[in-house]
C-alpha cells in the first residue's frame, strides 16, 4: 500500500504541481498582505480540475511554504508576511538591524522544517489511532465534539470572547440558509433559487480572506515599504549550534504548535503567539526577548509550522477543521471523494498515505526552495503592489465565479469581503465565523437527530461515557474565563 | 412544521437567541466603556486611500453588473486598468500589465479549466 502511495506522489504531473505550488506559496507568504489562507482559497478553483492527490498536495505544499516565507519580510520590512509570523516580527527585525539577519532567516527556515516534520509525524501516528476510537461515535458524541470545537475556536481567538461568540453565531446563521437541513425545508431563501442551494463557502472564504485583506492593503496605500539592508550569506551557518543549544525550546514549540493546530479554530498564528510567550516565560534570559534574541524565533518558528500539520488531524478524522486553512480543505476533500471521517482510513487509505508523503516531501523541499526564496527576497519584496493587487482581485473574481459558474459567487465574495474587513477592524475574529459556516450543518444534523432519538430529553446527551466526558470538557471551557475571574476576585 | 417535534426553525431560533444575548452583553460593555459611539479609521482622512478603497469596491460591483453584457475581456480589462492607475501605476505599465493579466487569466480559466466566462457583446468573436 505504501508502494502504491509513493507511486501516486512520484508521478511527474504531481511533482510539477508540488513544485509550482511551492513557488506560489513562497511568494504569497513573503509578500505582506497575502496570507497562507488566502493562498488556499485562491488555489481551490484551480484544484477543482485536478485528481485528488495533486489537488491536496498543492494546498499542503503552498501553505507550508507560505508559513515559513512569512518570516522573510519580518527581517527586511518589519512586517509579517502572514499573521503566523507576527509574534516575532519585531524580534527578527531587531536581529537584522544588528547585522544578524542571516541567523534570523536561517533559524526561521531550519526550525520551520523541524516543526513541520514533527507535526507531520504526529499527524501520521495520531490520526489513524483517533479514527479507531471515532468509529464508535454516535450523533451524541459528534454533537459534543462539534460544540467543543466551536467553543475552543471562540476562546482561543485573541481578544474579547463575546465578540468571538457573535462571530461564531453569525457563521452558524449563514450555514443555516438553504434547503440543506434535516427537514429539507427551504430557509432564508427569499424565493431565490441561488439561495435555496445554500451559501457556497468558497466565494465567502475568498471574500473574507482575500478581498478583505486587499481592502486593508489598499487602505494603507500611503505607507511605503522601507527595506532594511542586510547581507545574507550562508543561512545555515551556526544552525547546528542553535539546534544543540535550544533542543527543549524546539521540542516545546513543536508540541504546543501541533496541539494548538489540532484544536479547532486556532491555527499557526495563535500557536506562534503562545509559543513565543511560553519561550519568554521559561527562558533563562527573558530580558533579551525583543532586543534581537533568536530563542523565541526558534520556538515560535517551529510552532507555527507544526500547527499546520496538527490542524489536519481533526479535519481528516472528524471533518472538524483545526484552522481556517483546513476549513477550506474539508470542502475540497468532499469534492474529491475523500470524505473526511473515521472511515477515511479504510476507504481511501492509499490517497491518505500519499497525502502524508506529500507533507514530508513539502517540508524537505522547503530547505532548498527556502534558501532560494531568502536569496531572492529583495526581488520578491520589490514586486509592484499596484500591479499585484489588481491581478489578485481579478483572480478572486474568476475563482468565485468558477465554483458554480454564476455571478452570484462574485456577489457573495464582495459582500463577505466587506463583512470580513469590518469584522476584523472592530475586533471580531473571522476564524470562528468560518468554523461556524463549515460546521453548522454538521452541528444541526447531530443536534436534531440526537433530540429526536432522545425525544427531547437532555439527559440522553450525557449518558454515553464519551459523550459525557466531552460534555464536561465543553462546560469546563465555557465557564473557564468566568471561574478564573471569580477566583481572582476572591483572592484579591 | 406540523408533525415534527424538532423542525427547521429550531436551530436558527437558538442561534438567534444567542445572538440577541451577545448583543445585549456587547451593548452593556460598550455603555460601561463610555467611549465614542462611532470611530473612523485613520485612512479615511487620506483622499488617496478613500479613492483606492472606493475603486476596489466599485470595480467589483461593476464586474457583477456589467460582465454579462460587456463580456469578460472588456470588463476585466477596464477594471484592472482603473485599479492599477488608482494604486499608482503609470499608463505605460498599467495598460500592458492589465492586458496580459486579462488574457492569461481568461485563457487559463476558459481554455484549461473550462469555466464559461461570459463573452457578452463579443459572442460572435468567441473562440
Amino acid at each position: 500500500m505504501l508502494f502504491e502511495a509513493f507511486k501516486l506522489v512520484l508521478d511527474p504531473y504531481v511533482l510539477w504541481v508540488i513544485l509550482g505550488s511551492a513557488m506560489f506559496g513562497l511568494f504569497v507568504g513573503a509578500v505582506p498582505g497575502l496570507t497562507a489562507t488566502m493562498a488556499t482559497a485562491l488555489l481551490v478553483p484551480v484544484t477543482f480540475f485536478m485528481p485528488p492527490v495533486p489537488a491536496i498536495a498543492s494546498i499542503v505544499t503552498a501553505t507550508a511554504m507560505a508559513i515559513f516565507a512569512g518570516d522573510i519580510p519580518s527581517c527586511f520590512l518589519r512586517m509579517p508576511g502572514t499573521p503566523a509570523s507576527a509574534a516575532y516580527t519585531d524580534e527578527a527585525y531587531a536581529m537584522t538591524k544588528q547585522g544578524q539577519g542571516e541567523i534570523a532567516l536561517g533559524a526561521g527556515l531550519v526550525f520551520s522544517v523541524i516543526g513541520g516534520l514533527f507535526g507531520t509525524a504526529v499527524l501520521i501516528i495520531a490520526a489513524p489511532a483517533l479514527a479507531e476510537v471515532a468509529l464508535k461515535f454516535s450523533s451524541f458524541e459528534y454533537f459534543w465534539l462539534v460544540m467543543l470545537g466551536l467553543l475552543s475556536a471562540v476562546f482561543l481567538a485573541l481578544g474579547n470572547p463575546l465578540k468571538g461568540v457573535v462571530s461564531l453565531l453569525l457563521g452558524l446563521l449563514v450555514a443555516s440558509a438553504g434547503l440543506d437541513n434535516p427537514a429539507g425545508y427551504p430557509r432564508f431563501t427569499f424565493g431565490s433559487a441561488e439561495l435555496a442551494g445554500g451559501l457556497t463557502l468558497i466565494p465567502i472564504m475568498i471574500g473574507m480572506f482575500a478581498v478583505s485583506e486587499i481592502l486593508r492593503s489598499v487602505a494603507a496605500i500611503d505607507k511605503p515599504w522601507e527595506m532594511a539592508q542586510a547581507k545574507i550569506g550562508n543561512v545555515f551557518r551556526g544552525m547546528w549550534g542553535l539546534t544543540k543549544k535550544y533542543p527543549v525550546q524546539t521540542l516545546r514549540g513543536s508540541v504546543l504548535g501541533t496541539a494548538i493546530g489540532a484544536l479547532p479554530g486556532a491555527g499557526a498564528d495563535i500557536a506562534a503567539w503562545m509559543s513565543y510567550a511560553m519561550s519568554k516565560r521559561f527562558s533563562k534570559e527573558p530580558e533579551k526577548f525583543g532586543t534581537g534574541h533568536v530563542e523565541g524565533i526558534i520556538e515560535a518558528g517551529a510552532s507555527n509550522n507544526s500547527a499546520l500539520a496538527g490542524a489536519w488531524i481533526p479535519a481528516l478524522v472528524f471533518g472538524i477543521p483545526g484552522d481556517s486553512i483546513t476549513a477550506i480543505v474539508i470542502g475540497v476533500l468532499y469534492i474529491k471523494g475523500l470524505n473526511p471521517g473515521p472511515t477515511i482510513f479504510m476507504n481511501n487509505a492509499v490517497s491518505l498515505y500519499a497525502i502524508f508523503i506529500v507533507f514530508i516531501l513539502a517540508n524537505l523541499l522547503m530547505i532548498p526552495l527556502g534558501v532560494a526564496a531568502i536569496k531572492s527576497a529583495k526581488q520578491m519584496l520589490r514586486a509592484p503592489r499596484e500591479i499585484l493587487l489588481p491581478v489578485i482581485l481579478l483572480f478572486c473574481i474568476v475563482g468565485s465565479f468558477a465554483i458554480n459558474n454564476s455571478a452570484f459567487g462574485v456577489i457573495l465574495m464582495l459582500v463577505f469581503g466587506v463583512v470580513g474587513y469590518l469584522m476584523e477592524e472592530n475586533g471580531f475574529p473571522v476564524a470562528p465565523a468560518i468554523l461556524g459556516m463549515v460546521l453548522g450543518a454538521m452541528l444541526e444534523e447531530n443536534f436534531i437527530s440526537s433530540m429526536i432519538k432522545a425525544d427531547g430529553d437532555p439527559v440522553a446527551f450525557v449518558t454515553r461515557p464519551i459523550a459525557g466526558g466531552l460534555a464536561v470538557a465543553t462546560f469546563v471551557i465555557l465557564f473557564w474565563p468566568l471561574g478564573a475571574r471569580l477566583l481572582r476576585r476572591a483572592k484579591g | 412544521m406540523p408533525g415534527q417535534k424538532f423542525g427547521p426553525a429550531w436551530f436558527p431560533g437558538l442561534v438567534a437567541a444567542g445572538l440577541g444575548l451577545c448583543g445585549i452583553g456587547l451593548i452593556a460593555a460598550g455603555l460601561r466603556e463610555r467611549g465614542p459611539w462611532v470611530t473612523f479609521p485613520g485612512w479615511l482622512r487620506s483622499a488617496r486611500a478613500r479613492l483606492a478603497v472606493a475603486t476596489v469596491l466599485g470595480g467589483l460591483l461593476f464586474y457583477v453588473l456589467a460582465a454579462d453584457w460587456l463580456g469578460f475581456y472588456l470588463t476585466a480589462l477596464l477594471i484592472t486598468v482603473v485599479w492599477m492607475r488608482v494604486l499608482g501605476a503609470s499608463w505605460r505599465l498599467a495598460l500592458p500589465a492589465a492586458a496580459v493579466a486579462t488574457v492569461v487569466i481568461h485563457l487559463s480559466f476558459y481554455k484549461l479549466l473550462r469555466i464559461p466566462l461570459p463573452w457578452g457583446i463579443f459572442e460572435r468573436y468567441a473562440f
